[in-house]
């Protein structure tokens, strides 16, 4: 087969502000080929693909599609040019039915009556019996689960006619049984022509599915290899820049006593539905417990009422011999409870005040911090000071607006309020989201340093490595509930790949 | 039975300028944009037809200086939501001090002269054969006719037609919506402009139908009703029909009371609108408790492309 | 379908939004305020008068005398207390439109004090009168934040309404019970008598009002930078989701918040009363309430930017009087108003915007 080449970037620059995202990057791909594009979060690959699919505009360099030279201005300039583009975060409009979401960009029919709507869902279910992409043409978005809207998406992508797709961090949201399906799908895709690039940061993945693999690194291309003249190790190291840190070693610890426990936990979330569903866990003493989970399964919600922030209907939670009866975020930060939420911008740091405001957070009731309902506005700034320091939080000065930060020095900031209250229990939600390998390291260190103290940490993360790696005892959410427990030297990723997808249940585990 | 056939005429009657205003807002809230200027553009709207009404002597030169004034002032506010990405509500709060001061200063020559004509009458022929229905068809002036056609085409072009299944998208899903290639800020501006169109034709038919003549103020708060009725209607425009009458019937309730000899002071029938208007967002507030308002998930955030997501 | 790519007309430049880019916040204010004035000139001329000597006038009316100036003073006690009290409540993202009414029911609650207890002492009914009025204005705040908070009700069609019903409800009393029998039929109260009034400065109209406002602004800015209480508030400004993490309850803090913002324009509904009209009357705030909006928003919640715009405004109110000797309207004033307020808004982004070549 005559391999043609269907797109070809050449010397893409692109900045964001004074942030150098892409830096010089070619990079080519051939029609019939799954080509892989691999890179730590923050590599820039993404950034690349947005730049194809005509979100961003490059700040300069070439870019070819299928032999033409081309400006892609626009989303639409990138359809019309026949690429189609899988987000990360898909892109469906919630309250649309699944045809509707399909048909949204068509052009042609102002008027639509029903029969429009029938031919249109009877094509659409056509090409998604072709590919073996099965979704209910005729529901709303909201109503559907993850892995069916990913296959809207593609089909979305098909029933355009594209040449091309991308697909963004295909597999974050899957089950690993859901993810092989969407492999099948991508190679029966390949043989009607069609170039698929992945962009992913799984070795596993890539080695699984690709033709040939580019390797980027802060914002540059390092490498581009077929896959057969490489290994999982080799890429690992490019991809890192080093050679990969082993498994982190970890001092056994003698199981300390119980200091979390949760019995037959209910908890609605909005609209009336059941986020967690008779959960049961058990934290111990100086260990970090990780709870492994697809998203979507309670995580937030399970975090959340640990927290004080979120009621629950139903069930007990005894902290450090003491029941919790309401749900307070005073009283859990009272009794050593500190919480690194989900996503550090939206609801851990108050993006326009400066540093000493975020420090305060979660002390300022106390007596160190204020006297009489009056701040002590001198001593809080050396106390800020300190902790700047001590945490290594690199800050123009102590009044700047956290938002200007970047994110590595945030998410340490967000460790130093949290950590120096001595907490017994670390609750953190991922943890390491969006930051660089340097950045992540520093957050492990944190939470193993955190654990070897005799405290504990609740790891809640949808990064099956960082749970892997971490975790003295890993727990399974499915559903609201949790569904497997497995201790660390027992924990395999097959198995725990059946419990996220709920193919086991904890029925026929002794556990 | 002609008690009741009088409340309805009176509701439809007073009901209709709050109609229009809640149809135009709900096209730009669909589209994602909130519209709290509308008792600046109703009143911009009312002083327009007053004004040129008065010079040329022609409804329909009055109308279009309404419909030029009001599609002006949305691309002023669709200029600063859309293209300056503004803080919305302050924006529409200054659509309504703007539109309260400017037509108080261009109306004030014409305060109190009433207006050469009426909107002319039409009845549907073979309607008024028709027992009660001709009764409450009867005499209606071609505005309130045009306001039920508003209504049914509206509804059809949100559910029936491509460019309604873009607006649905762009006001629920901006940046999908521009994934796949609709052009999200065109749209929008387009949406504010026919909205805006329409609220000024509120004042418009206020003026021409209800009060025929001009008085600084004269919409008294509707244009903030019309806004409560877009949540009451859920964004839904045949919904609007129904809430827009019982609005209308409320206004006119204070009046009819004092027909019977009741001895409250008109004052306090004259708070019953704004005071049910309250209680029934805290009503749909209670029991929706659990629900979606049914508002659009974009309302009220602005989009820009090559953002840092 | 690659040519209709390509064809598409492109404009040789286009704009990039960029948030992080800092602007000058005193040019663009000033430039705001000159792009308001050309634009109102324009619809002066086209009345057929020369716009100049208008703003001259309005200009030497407001600040040229010292007749202008302390009456200017007098006009931005309530602008500033009224603008206090929106602004607390814009800090922490409640948008309170109705210091109208807010201000009503003090002022009604206040001159309540003059009807039911007309013999009292100054030392006894300037407090009491103060009292209520700043209890009147709470609590039609409270109405507001009730509904937010226990039933999600938009704050912002709730606080309107309550401005009409407040102002029915202030018609109701001057041209029905309250109204003085020997008014020859003015609808107003009866004037209230020494022991009512608040005390004035010399010969001018300048009242005790004045140190209230001054107060309220020293502790409003003493309170948000230094106090727990003003931290929280700062906190629920900046990110209520995080603030919800740091344990803050935040609803309460919208129901005292608006309380203190109800009691602050009810304050100045008393000081207006008490101080200036010496009586409740028809029509006795020309769109405080209102104006405070923007007096606000003009100083970007700022204590002392709250102190330089409620002045400027106060100006311009008295400028708009002293027009209408020119035979112009005094709605004049509103309309500038309205259309600074939509130059600064224009103002808060338009300078965070690149011009780029297209490429």
């Amino acid at each position: 087969m005559t391999t043609s080449v269907s797109v070809e970037m050449s010397r893409i620059c692109k900045k964001f502000g004074k942030v150098m995202a892409n830096d010089q990057v070619d990079f080519s791909a051939n029609a019939g080929e799954i080509h892989a594009l691999l890179g730590e979060n923050g590599a820039g690959k993404s950034t690349m693909m947005c730049m194809l699919s005509g979100v961003y505009r490059p700040t300069s360099g070439d870019i070819r599609l299928f032999g033409k030279s081309v400006k892609i201005r626009s989303p639409k300039d990138a359809a019309q040019l026949g690429v189609g583009m899988v987000f990360q975060n898909f892109r469906l409009v919630q309250t649309l039915t699944a045809a509707e979401n399909i048909v949204l960009g068509e052009k042609s029919s102002f008027w639509r009556g029903s029969k429009w709507m029938r031919d249109k869902q009877e094509e659409i279910r056509g090409i998604s019996e072709k590919f073996g992409l099965p979704f209910p043409v005729d529901r709303p978005i909201w109503q559907l689960s993850v892995g069916e809207q990913q296959r809207i998406e593609i089909v979305k992508t098909l029933y355009r006619g594209v040449g091309l797709i991308i697909l963004d961090e295909p597999t974050s949201v899957l089950t690993p049984g859901e993810a092989s399906q969407l492999f099948d799908t991508l190679v029966q895709l390949k043989a009607e022509g069609k170039t698929i690039i992945l962009t992913t940061h799984k070795l596993k993945e890539v080695m699984a599915v690709a033709d040939r693999i580019s390797v980027m690194r802060k914002g540059r291309m390092i490498h581009t290899v077929d896959k057969s003249a490489t290994s999982e190790r080799e890429l690992a190291q490019i991809m890192v820049g080093k050679e990969m840190t082993p498994p982190r070693e970890m001092a056994k610890r003698q199981k300390g006593k119980s200091l979390l426990s949760v019995q037959h936990l209910d908890v609605l979330a909005e609209l009336g539905r059941k986020a967690l569903d008779n959960l049961s866990l058990e934290v111990h003493e100086g260990e970090i417990v990780g709870v492994a989970g697809v998203a979507g399964n309670g995580q937030k919600e399970l975090a959340e009422v640990l927290s004080g922030l979120l009621p629950w209907k139903r069930g007990k939670i005894v902290f450090n011999g003491q029941e919790m009866r309401t749900a307070s975020v005073r009283n859990a930060i009272e009794s050593g409870i500190s919480h690194v939420p989900e996503n550090r911008m939206k609801s851990g740091l108050a993006g326009s005040l400066g540093v000493v405001d975020n420090l305060l957070f979660k002390s300022y009731r106390t007596k160190e911090r204020s006297l009489l309902g009056f701040l002590r506005i001198g001593s809080n700034r050396r106390w800020s000071q300190t902790l700047v320091e001590q945490f290594d939080v690199k800050t123009p000065d102590l009044d700047t607006p956290v938002q200007q930060l970047s994110g590595g020095n945030q998410q340490k900031l967000l460790f130093a309020r949290e950590i120096h209250r001595e907490p017994l229990l670390m609750i953190a939600v991922h943890p390491t989201q969006g930051l660089d390998i340097g950045a992540t390291e520093g957050v492990h260190r944190l939470l193993t340093n955190l654990r070897n103290s005799g405290k504990s940490v609740l790891l809640i993360s949808e990064d099956l490595d960082e749970v892997l790696q971490l975790s003295d005892r890993i727990l399974v959410i499915y559903n609201g509930g949790i569904i497997g427990e497995m201790a660390r030297e027992e924990a395999d990723r097959e198995r725990i790949g059946e419990y996220m997808a709920g193919l086991r249940d904890s029925g026929e585990e002794a556990v | 039975m002609d008690m009741l056939i009088q409340i309805i005429v009176a509701a439809v009657g007073s009901g209709t300028p709050l109609l229009f205003a809640t149809l135009g807002g709900i096209l730009i809230e669909r589209s994602g944009i909130i519209q709290l200027g509308a008792e600046g553009l109703m009143l911009m709207g009312a002083v327009v037809a007053c004004i040129a009404y008065i010079h040329t002597g022609s409804l329909a030169a009055a109308l279009l200086a309404v419909f030029a004034v009001s599609a002006l002032l949305g691309v002023i506010h669709g200029f600063l939501t859309v293209s300056l990405v503004s803080n919305q509500i302050v924006c529409g709060l200054a659509m309504t001090l703007f539109g309260a001061g400017l037509s108080a200063y261009l109306g004030k020559p014409y305060s109190g002269n009433p207006i050469p004509g009426s909107v002319p009458k039409w009845d549907m022929p073979g309607l008024e054969s028709i027992p009660l229905i001709g009764d409450l068809f009867a005499h209606l002036d071609v505005l309130t006719w045009l306001s039920f056609l508003l209504v049914i085409l509206m509804h059809l072009f949100i559910h029936r037609t491509s460019w309604g299944l873009h607006l649905r998208a762009i006001g629920d899903n901006p940046p999908t919506a521009d994934v796949m290639g609709i052009r999200v800020q065109a749209f929008r501006y387009g949406y504010i402009v026919v909205g805006s169109m329409l609220i000024g034709l509120a004042g418009a038919d206020m003026l021409l139908v209800y009060s025929p003549t001009w008085t600084e103020g004269m919409t008294a708060g509707r244009g903030w009703i019309a806004i409560a009725l877009i949540i009451f209607a859920r964004w839904n425009p045949v919904r609007a029909l129904f809430c827009a009458y019982f609005f209308g019937a409320l206004d006119t309730v204070g009046f009819r009371f004092q027909l019977l000899g009741s001895h409250i002071p008109s004052y306090f029938l004259k708070m019953i609108p704004y005071l049910v208007t309250i209680l029934v967002l805290m009503y749909l507030g209670w029991r929706n408790r659990n629900k979606p308002s049914g508002s659009p998930e974009a309302l009220g955030m602005p989009y820009i492309r090559e953002q840092r997501f | 379908m690659k040519e209709l790519a390509a064809k598409r007309m492109r404009l040789p430049y286009r704009l990039d939004y960029d948030p992080s880019k800092k602007i000058n916040v005193w040019w663009m204010t000033i430039a705001s305020v000159l792009f308001a004035l050309a634009i109102c000139g324009i619809f002066i001329a086209a009345n057929g008068m020369n716009p100049f000597p208008v703003y001259k006038k309005l200009l030497s009316g407001a600040f040229g005398s010292s007749f202008g100036l302390t009456e200017t003073l007098v006009k931005s006690i309530p602008l500033l207390l009224c603008g206090l009290g929106v602004s607390i409540a814009y800090r922490i993202s409640v948008w309170n439109i109705g210091a109208e009414g807010q201000f009503a029911a003090g002022a009604i609650a206040a001159t309540s004090v003059t009807i039911y207890f007309p013999d009292l002492p100054i030392y006894l009914s300037i407090p009491l009168m103060i009292v209520f009025g700043i209890a009147a204005g709470g609590f039609w705040g409270l109405l507001t934040a009730i509904p937010r908070t226990y039933f999600q009700v938009n704050e912002l069609i709730t606080s309107l309404m309550l401005n009409y019903v407040a102002l029915l409800a202030l018609n109701y009393f001057v041209f029905g019970p309250w109204k003085d029998p020997k008014g020859f039929n003015f609808p107003g109260t009866p004037m209230f008598n020494e022991a009512q009034t608040l005390p004035v400065l010399g010969d001018t109209r300048l009242h005790l009002g004045l140190l209230f406002a001054i107060v309220v602004v020293l502790l409003y800015a003493f309170t948000i930078r230094y106090t727990r209480w003003g931290y929280e508030l700062r906190l629920i400004g900046a990110n209520a989701e995080a603030a919800k993490n740091a344990g803050i309850r935040i609803s309460r803090h919208i129901l005292i918040v608006m309380v203190i913002s109800g009691g602050l324009a009810g304050l100045a509904g008393m000081s207006e009363v008490s101080g200036v009209t010496h009586r409740l009357m028809y029509g006795i705030s020309p769109g405080y309430g209102y104006t405070a909006i923007i007096v606000a928003w003009l100083a970007k919640l700022n204590p002392i930017g709250l102190v330089v715009s409620s002045f400027l405004f106060g100006g311009l109110i008295v400028g708009g009087y002293s027009v209408q000797t020119l035979g112009l309207p005094s709605s004049i004033s509103n309309m500038l108003q309205g259309a600074i307020l939509f130059f600064l808004i224009a103002s808060d982004t338009i300078g965070k915007f690149r011009l780029r070549r297209n490429d």
